[in-house]
């Protein structure tokens, strides 16, 4: 279980939240939803430790986040990726093997093969030899899940994995989630479609400059929670189609 | 023709040549290599920095009677870890950061050299002097590049990653910070080896110039390292040919030739498809 416990992140004297707790399960695919700006991305920052937070802690299984790093798989928001770089869909995947070699050690036969059968695995394998530019959103973005595959995480986080991709790819990336699911990992995903919630999480996080509410999506997600994270009008439009439909 | 033959034939009469020579394809392979990391990390403007803020070094060194490789080195990175600090420690961009940094060693550099009082040896700072390398030059020539050789062999994982995705690299606990600043004191040395042939203020030609030929070219990092330390060589070889046949500044020859590389690769390399995007334009 991933454990955050007190955190508040602050830019300058702005803070983004403040004493946010929350805990995410081992077997379950949690998501995270919010307004613009409400901190999600923040929060899986902090829990990354790739921005300080000011105050708390957060700890897997009892151990902090920093002796557990090599356990973490991060497919983040795409937006500086330079797309230009010289390097192919398959020496992508092969990074993910880095952290887990340490320095000094090249990727081998194992680390190869591994890279191989994870674009298998996101039927990318006929592009392993395609400069990352040469491809969709949405074939970038399961390269980028085949490099988390490659990591063997036990905590893997997704910000915003389904924003502009084929139908075709946010399947086969949710098919991956389940198998994650399945093998008992924690999978944390920040979305923004709120039709698709319920369908697509076990656990929900409700975030809006602090924790509005958290626990089992079917629970959580409800008129009362979207009208406090987002606004009145939004969670009349979303449940009443809901009720309209059944 | 008789040019070429020319050459050779003074190539195999003079030593000073032929020491030319075996510096200008050591620093073309050197600067080709740690010239791609720079273009892809869009560090250009940090390479140009770097180049101009070891001069206060130089001058130490001179004055000292020390290592210039050791005075360029220490200001090198201090130049590198102060635009940092600046950048970090306020609101200034990267780039402006750099801007003062770079032009205040600039500047204390050229008084050092002025309170020296050795005017011959600023003009070959600042434009090179490849005719007149000496043995002990040589010798640190192949130093700096074998320790390019070795970085870049043995960090070649860690140098891809942080140029290609620093982000991914922080998640995993790699420590970006070490490696940037790492390649920022090896492209000091690359630097004070490239003032030898090419003089301070075209060593970022040197740096970026051929990278960006073999960028042109390919879709791989190996491959890229590997064309742009060839460019490198082909540069040195053919500038320093022009520079002794039509006697002009060898600096500038050689930087001329790798422009006409850069320029020839610009029009025909398949990647940038200067024809065929031009005909899209068009249409």
């Amino acid at each position: 279980m991933l454990n955050v416990k007190g955190l508040t992140v602050a830019y300058d004297d702005t803070p983004v939240f403040s004493d946010v707790a929350v805990k995410f399960n081992a077997g379950k695919i949690t998501g995270i939803i919010g307004p613009n700006g409400a901190g999600k991305s923040t929060l899986i920052k902090a829990i990354l430790n790739l921005i300080k937070a000011r105050e708390g802690q957060v700890d897997y299984n009892g151990q902090p986040m920093k002796a557990v790093q090599k356990q973490v798989a991060y497919v983040e928001q795409r937006k500086d990726l330079d797309l230009t770089f010289p390097i192919d869909v398959f020496d992508l995947v092969l990074t993910g093997t880095y952290g887990k070699l340490g320095l000094f050690k090249s990727p081998g036969k194992a680390e190869k093969a591994a890279s191989r059968s994870a674009l298998e695995q996101v039927s990318l394998s006929e592009f392993s030899k395609r400069q990352i530019g040469n491809l969709s959103g949405g074939q970038l973005q399961r390269v980028f899940v085949a490099r988390a595959i490659v990591q063997q995480a036990e905590i893997i986080i997704l910000d915003e994995p389904f924003v502009g991709i084929d139908l075709q790819s946010e399947t086969a990336i949710m098919r991956i989630l389940k198998q994650w699911r399945d093998e008992n990992k924690t999978i944390i995903v920040i979305h923004h479609d709120l039709n698709k919630v319920t369908k697509y999480f076990d656990d929900l996080v409700i975030l809006n400059h602090g924790i509005v509410d958290y626990g089992p999506a079917n629970e959580v997600y409800n008129p009362k929670n979207i009208e406090s994270a987002f606004s009145a009008d939004l969670s009349s439009v979303l449940f009443q189609e809901k009720e309209g439909a059944q | 023709m008789a040019s070429l033959i020319d050459f050779f034939n003074a190539l195999g009469k003079y030593d000073f040549l032929q020491s030319a020579l075996l510096t200008a394809i050591m620093v073309g392979i050197m600067s080709g290599i740690i010239g791609s990391f720079i273009i892809l990390r869009g560090m250009s403007l940090m390479g140009d920095a770097i180049s101009h803020a070891v001069l206060p070094g130089v001058a130490v060194a001179y004055m000292f009677g020390f290592n210039i490789l050791i005075g360029a080195s220490v200001f090198g990175v201090l130049a590198a870890l102060l635009i940092g600090f600046v950048a970090s420690r306020s609101k200034i961009k990267t780039d402006t950061s750099i801007g003062v940094v770079f032009s205040a060693f600039y500047a204390l550099g050229f008084i050092l050299i002025s309170m020296a009082e050795s005017s011959t040896n600023l003009h070959h700072i600042l434009f090179g002097n490849i005719l007149a390398v000496s043995d002990s030059d040589i010798m640190t020539t192949a130093v700096v590049l074998g320790i390019v050789i070795l970085f870049v062999v043995i960090f070649y994982k860690e140098l891809l990653v942080t140029s290609f995705d620093e982000t991914y690299a922080k998640t995993y606990g790699l420590k970006v910070q070490v490696i940037h600043y790492a390649l920022m004191l090896v492209l000091t040395l690359v630097t004070v080896s490239a003032l030898q042939t090419v003089g301070i203020i075209l060593v970022v030609a040197m740096l970026i110039t051929p990278a960006a030929t073999a960028f042109l070219w390919t879709d791989k990092l190996v491959t890229m390292l590997v064309l742009s330390a060839s460019v490198g060589v082909v540069s040195a070889i053919t500038g320093l040919y022009f520079s002794y046949t039509f006697n002009w500044a060898s600096g500038p020859a050689i930087v001329i030739v790798a422009a006409m590389l850069f320029a020839l690769s610009f029009v025909f390399s398949p990647k940038q498809n200067f024809f065929k995007l031009k005909r899209s334009v068009a249409r």
